[in-house]
């Protein structure tokens, strides 16, 4: 692609004949429309995918949110205007907890499974010996069914579960636990807990490929102008991070945002609301209790309040040049 | 990559996208076998359950061989997954002929055009429990071999031992002796003195507990209309039934964890247990003559418990209805419905088959469960709105259960179902 970048872009129809170039237009020509056509065919497959698994329902959802199309009924759906957004904002206490619930979450996981991730990183980039054996530890959650982690969990978090026996052990019989899972004070916290060990692996092994691109050469400078560990870390390690940054930020925003399979598993929603999600809310509405067109606007309210949060996002994480 | 390879692809595409589609339509009915019969397509929800299987298998055995113009051909699902595969199969308009359905559903697939007026021969479905069989707006839509009945399981000997009546059916506990009985069983060293399932989720909910809740003098709906849950979901008397249910847990008469199922009382952790007959009899092995099938208590109108189990129909698109009734009735003989009471432990539909059960019959074991099906057993609302009330009910007994404030729980609840029946139009009523 270099040499045709200095050429200006010939037009589609066949160049003016006479010009000396012109052979060589074509030519160019000819291994571009070639070379468009694999790149169209290449991204066929995916397109096609996108165009039926997200495009086709995002368009399908924003119509159907205006109506009160149902799962299951002999009656065809039937618009009617903004009700079923006047209802989640005004007449659906469940929805609005769901929306708290999401962004508590988020605000939560968040900073707390960047950071950890990025410690454990720096903690398995050290060269000694049986690293290898504690990346694999902190990585095998990652490969484990988040439904299985989910109801092993769940028997540790029970009243007479591991978790509250071990804090029994460590406070010697002082500190009681409670049923994690059963609290409305405690059951999101033991959600997030739960969520950072199983996805923080993940990270961690993108953190670690960032630190793996840095040269060893800006340390070995940094140390020869006397940097302490911390100052190489805030000078070197830290900036030569950026763009994993922004990616493990992404990636972790948008998983949060999605909360569901934990919750489906351990609280369905309960108890007293305190954790259900927006994702939740709309299975919940939408498929289980047949409401499909109310579930299509929580999930278009769900979608606009994550593109406006990607949105900032990418604004605050923008290249400042 | 050249035209050509794109052009393959494209064509192996278009050549899968095909087979999907002829697979789409394998299900359907009104196929012909190579002898010229007439195929009927039978879904159950009892893969998992051999014991169930193995009496559809000898019937439609039977069936297939005792004329030769129909051919039953069946294929059981995990429950689970089930109701999923209906709605899905009938979006995709694939419905098999006969299917089985859980009774508080009939309603709901019966207005939505699911399934078909059954249009068995009324000897037949006068001789089965009126529980066992599903309608809406006064049409049979589906009937069933069995009913299940929930029970207190007791021990006679720690009843006696702590002074306690024993109740019968014509004279169950009131609640207050109720109370005083679990509060006297908790001061004799049990600290769970009642197991009433609280860690189960889903249609148990509903199942178990909005008996007790009909039994105070509440409901999930207002029957006579039903049309709103106004007044009988948040009315004084569910409020009264609530505050009981909720304190109950406070005072760790019940428990909301522990395991599915029967175990704590088998083992003797827990001194009484609401469940139903199905457990029975690892029960009866564990505790023998000891143990007592006693009426739930009377919270102020009688004791109630939950009618309708899995029953069948037969689908609106099926198109060798004859057929399948013929089937249907063929299926109805006393030898089958007693085969699946005894093989299941569930209460046989049938008077004769009742008779010839080997646990339910006079001399059973697990009579009482038939009288206690006979006295108290009360079908849920039957409405299309059910899968919401369902639902909903349990969500605002669960957290009811965690603490939440009774009256704007229930309040919340009754503004749900209301919601959702208004934007169905009220459900055909």
């Amino acid at each position: 692609m270099t040499t045709s970048a200095s050429i200006p872009a010939p037009p589609h129809a066949a160049p003016e004949p006479g010009t000396v170039e012109a052979p060589r237009r074509r030519r160019i020509a000819a291994a571009r429309r070639s070379e468009g056509r694999s790149g169209l065919a290449m991204a066929t497959p995916a397109l096609l995918l996108l165009l039926l698994f997200l495009v086709i329902p995002v368009l399908l959802a924003f119509g159907l949110s205006f109506t009160n199309a149902r799962l299951i009924s002999p009656n065809p759906p039937r618009f009617v205007g903004l009700d079923n957004f006047v209802r989640a904002f005004t007449a659906d206490p469940t929805f609005l907890r769901s929306t708290l619930n999401t962004f508590v979450f988020a605000l939560v996981i968040v900073p707390v499974q960047a950071g950890l991730g990025l410690l454990l990183a720096v903690l398995v980039n050290q060269k000694v010996r049986g690293v290898a054996m504690f990346r694999v530890i902190y990585f095998v959650p990652v490969v484990t069914s988040i439904v299985v982690v989910s109801i092993l969990w769940q028997f540790m978090y029970e009243q007479d579960g591991l978790v509250n026996s071990f804090i029994n052990t460590i406070t010697f019989g002082a500190w009681q636990g409670t049923a994690w899972l059963n609290n409305p004070s405690t059951a999101l916290g033991a959600i997030i807990v739960l969520s950072i060990w199983q996805a923080v692996g993940f990270h961690m092994l993108i953190w670690l490929s960032g630190l793996q691109t840095i040269p060893e050469e800006l340390y070995e400078a940094a140390r020869m102008d006397g940097a302490t560990p911390w100052q190489q870390f805030t000078n070197v390690t830290w900036p030569g991070l950026r763009s994993t940054m922004v990616f493990v930020l992404v990636t972790i925003t948008i998983a949060a945002l999605g909360l569901f399979v934990q919750v489906d598993v351990m609280t369905q929603g309960g108890p007293v609301n305190s954790t259900t999600t927006l994702v939740y809310h709309a299975v919940r509405k939408g498929y289980r209790e047949q409401e499909t067109g109310y579930g299509a606007t929580i999930s278009l309210i769900f979608f606009v309040l994550v593109l406006i949060v990607a949105l900032v996002q990418r604004f605050l994480t923008r290249e400042k040049d | 990559m050249n035209r050509g390879s794109l052009a393959k692809i494209l064509s192996m595409s278009a050549v899968g996208a095909l087979a999907l589609t002829a697979c789409g339509q394998a299900g359907q009915g009104g196929t012909t076998s190579e002898d010229g019969r007439v195929q009927l397509t039978m879904w159950t929800h009892s893969a998992g359950n051999p014991a169930e299987l193995e009496v559809y298998e000898q019937i439609i055995d039977d069936f297939n061989a005792s004329q030769d113009e129909y051919e039953v051909i069946e294929e059981s699902f995990p429950q689970g997954a089930y109701n999923d595969a209906i709605v899905a199969a009938a979006a995709a308009d694939d419905l098999p002929c006969l299917l089985d359905m859980d009774g508080p559903i009939v309603p709901n697939w019966a207005w939505a055009g699911y399934i078909q007026p059954l249009g068995l021969p009324q000897e037949i479905t006068d001789s089965l429990l009126p529980t066992a069989i599903g309608t809406y707006q006064d049409e049979i839509y589906s009937a069933g071999y069995w009913d299940a009945a929930l029970a207190v399981l007791a021990r006679k000997s720690v009843l006696e031992e702590n002074d306690i009546r024993i109740p019968t059916i014509d004279d169950p506990w009131t609640i207050d002796e109720f109370d005083g009985a679990l509060d006297t069983l908790q001061d004799a060293g049990y600290k769970t003195p009642l197991d009433i399932g609280a860690e189960d989720s889903g249609e148990w909910w509903p199942y178990a507990y909005s008996p007790m809740l009909q039994s105070a003098g509440g409901d999930l709906i207002d029957r006579d209309t039903m049309l709103s849950a106004e007044g009988a979901l948040n009315g004084p008397e569910a409020v009264e039934f609530f505050t009981w249910f909720q304190e109950a847990f406070e005072k760790g008469w019940v428990s909301s964890s522990g395991t599915i199922g029967n175990e704590e009382f088998d083992k003797g952790e827990v001194a009484l247990s609401y469940t139903g007959g199905w457990n029975a009899l690892p029960s009866l092995e564990a505790a023998g003559d000891d143990l007592l099938f006693l009426p739930p208590p009377d919270f102020g109108k009688g004791p109630t418990i939950g009618g309708a189990s899995w029953q069948w129909g037969i689908s609106s698109t099926c198109e060798s209805p004859e057929g399948a009734r013929a089937y249907l009735e063929f299926s109805f003989q006393d030898k089958y419905v007693t085969a699946f009471a005894d093989n299941q432990i569930v209460i046989p539909a049938t008077e004769g088959a009742t008779e010839a059960s080997e646990y339910f019959g006079p001399e059973g074991d697990l009579r009482p469960f038939v009288e206690l099906s006979q006295e108290y057993a009360l079908l849920r609302p039957e409405t299309p709105a059910y899968a919401v009330i369902s639902s909903t009910f349990e969500k605002a007994g669960k957290d009811i259960m965690n603490g939440a404030d009774v009256q704007s729980t229930l309040d919340g609840a009754v503004a749900e179902i209301d919601a959702n029946i208004q934007s169905n139009d009220g459900y055909g009523f």
